[in-house]
């Protein structure tokens, strides 16, 4: 992996090269693909199977990448041909972090002459419009030093991120959002509300909802329908037949018991893998989910906070060499 | 110190780097490392570029610096205020004028011709295109300093001072960088208010300074102090200013003088022959 080879420097020569050798190899590959060789787009490269490829390629070495992509971004020389620096802070040794702390303030004091003028005119109020950023993170200190391009210390990430929450603490700062925005990242939308299968209606006019559980090694899915029966048929076969121990046809009624709808509806079940009791287990969480389509928010919510909604994340653990099983150490022997 | 040593000192550490500048040579774009000292292929250029460069040495101030600033700006701006009688430093002493109720009070004349002095290099030094850093590590006026450098199209450093920024510049910031030819210290202590350690840099790296040193600090080191007030706002945005105007005078000098004498449109490569 050459992006995280360290510090290497690559001269620009070197990487020209690389970009060079891509191309052709690009040609090739689309000519005896038999496609287009000029519009050979990075998608149509992805598409291929690698190990198929590394053998018709008459070249040695082919990226399936573009060179930009894989070799870390570099500085170019800092200074044009008379010697004078491009970047005003440059003698400060990391000039893309120091310019970016002196526009933060330069921001920072343009949002209070902002204040001043509106308090000279009186308009000023203390609740007005502070940003909102929504559902997002900071960018972490290696994002900033990737946008940056040059190495920076916690010490310093620390002072600027400081420093942004403190331009945010600031009324007016609504001015600056889309500055602020661009050193924020978005979080994943995570959603509270559960995940419910649809209810839909068949020729009889029966409504009917379908649902998946599995536990272990089970795989289970339930058909529930809203007869008002209460029959249950697992694998073809009465449920009594199929689970004669107690213990696992509690785990089936659990849930009906649990909201008070025993006798409503009939359960079409079939069930694949595992023991007796995850198969139980599977098709418990099944019909928890069929369920949550027939009833309210706050019953919903209740069957969530009672575990039934939650798959069982516990799957037999390997056994280890130079030990009998997962746990069980063979016999100490003192001689 | 006159002008005329300094410069022509200025004119060696120019040509140590035009060699490594690229030159447009006749037979089209090759040049080769293992030449000797090269010769410019326009020897006409060469006379308008002397020219230019010496015309400025024949007036004591030919940027017409004194004109910027009076006695009363620098008392208005309160430059003369210096710290405490305890605080004083022992070679400051022959710049104060005296002590009132244990504060001591900076001489404003001998202000005037430091300030006269060192403005006068400054403009000189921005007329022949060196690199000025301006450097403070006062973080009052950090961003004020900044904006200035940024103003004048020079460069700031208000920032921690790393130990081999000047001393081990190849290896920081990679071989063949150019070292600022003037430092200007507008606060010459540090956050601890011991020296700062660009002044002794500087001085070993034969870089000249211009710093603007209070009744607390060590003016030995430093080429062109100016005795006077570091801590007001105002006097700091005084020294600021008066840097800022003297810098785009003299580059806007040289521009005018590049234009009078009919060299053809200032390339890169023509101003950068001209610290040869």
């Amino acid at each position: 992996n050459l992006a995280a080879a360290g510090p290497e420097k690559f001269t620009l020569e070197y990487i020209q090269k690389q970009v060079e050798e891509y191309e052709i190899g690009k040609r090739h590959l689309a000519n005896m693909m038999g496609e287009d060789s000029e519009n050979f787009t990075q998608e149509d490269i992805d598409l291929f199977d690698f190990i198929y490829l590394f053998f018709l390629l008459k070249q040695i070495c082919f990226y399936f990448q573009h060179p930009d992509e894989i070799f870390p971004k570099q500085r170019a020389v800092q200074w044009g041909a008379d010697g004078r620096p491009f970047h005003f802070l440059f003698y400060t040794g990391k000039q893309s972090y120091y310019s970016l702390m002196h526009d933060l303030y330069g921001k920072i004091l343009k949002i209070e002459k902002h204040q001043d003028r509106l308090r000279a005119k009186g308009l000023f109020s203390q609740d007005a419009q502070l940003i909102s950023l929504g559902p997002s993170r900071w960018l972490t200190k290696e994002e900033l030093e990737l946008l940056l391009v040059e190495t920076i210390s916690t010490h310093d990430y620390d002072r600027f991120i400081k420093l942004m929450e403190r331009m945010l603490a600031m009324p007016y700062s609504s001015t600056e959002e889309e500055f602020v925005q661009r050193y924020r990242r978005q979080l994943e939308a995570q959603s509270m509300k559960q995940m419910m299968p649809p209810l839909e209606k068949d020729e009889n006019g029966v409504a009917f909802s379908t649902a998946e559980g599995r536990r272990k090694t089970s795989d289970s899915s339930v058909i529930l329908r809203d007869c008002g029966s209460g029959h249950i048929t697992i694998n073809g076969q009465d449920y009594l037949q199929y689970f004669p121990v107690l213990q696992d046809r509690e785990q089936l009624m659990f849930p009906l018991q649990f909201m008070g709808v025993l006798g409503r509806f009939n359960l079409e079940c079939t069930v694949s893998g595992g023991g007796r009791s995850s198969q139980a287990g599977a098709l418990r969480l099944a019909i928890s989910r069929a369920l949550l389509s027939f009833l309210s928010e706050g019953d919903g919510e209740a069957m969530r906070q009672a575990g039934l909604l939650t798959p069982d994340p516990r799957v037999r653990e390997r056994k280890k060499p130079g030990q009998e099983g997962a746990r069980r150490k063979f016999t100490w022997k003192k001689r | 110190i006159d002008v005329l040593t300094f410069v022509s000192y200025l004119g060696l550490l120019g040509f140590r780097y035009s060699r490594a500048a690229t030159v447009a040579s006749p037979c089209g774009g090759h040049h080769y490392v293992t030449a000797p000292s090269v010769k410019p292929p326009q020897p006409q250029a060469d006379d308008v570029t002397e020219k230019i460069l010496n015309q400025p040495l024949e007036k004591p101030d030919f940027f017409r610096v004194a004109e910027l600033f009076s006695l009363k700006d620098l008392f208005d701006a309160r430059v003369h205020l210096g710290h405490k009688k305890g605080c004083r430093h022992r070679l400051m002493e022959p710049y104060l004028y005296g002590c009132r109720l244990d504060h001591d009070i900076i001489d404003l004349d001998q202000t005037m011709e430091h300030l006269q002095l060192a403005l006068n290099f400054t403009a000189h030094i921005a007329y022949r295109g060196g690199i000025i850093l301006f450097v403070s590590r006062r973080r009052q006026f950090g961003h004020l300093v900044e904006t200035t450098a940024k103003d004048c199209g020079e460069y700031a450093h208000t920032r921690y001072w790393q130990g081999g920024l000047l001393t081990n510049a190849n290896i920081q910031y990679g071989p063949g960088v150019r070292l600022p030819d003037l430092i200007i210290f507008l606060s010459t202590l540090n956050n601890v208010f011991q020296q700062h350690v660009g002044i002794r840099d500087a001085a070993k790296m034969n870089i000249p300074t211009v710093g603007v040193v209070d009744s607390n600090c060590n003016p030995s080191l430093v080429t062109y102090p100016v005795p006077g007030n570091d801590d007001t706002p105002a006097a700091v945005e005084l020294y600021c200013r008066l840097f800022k105007m003297t810098i785009n005078r003299a580059k806007d000098r040289r521009k005018q003088m590049e234009l009078l004498h009919g060299l053809s449109a200032p390339t890169s490569q023509t101003s950068r022959y001209a610290l040869k």
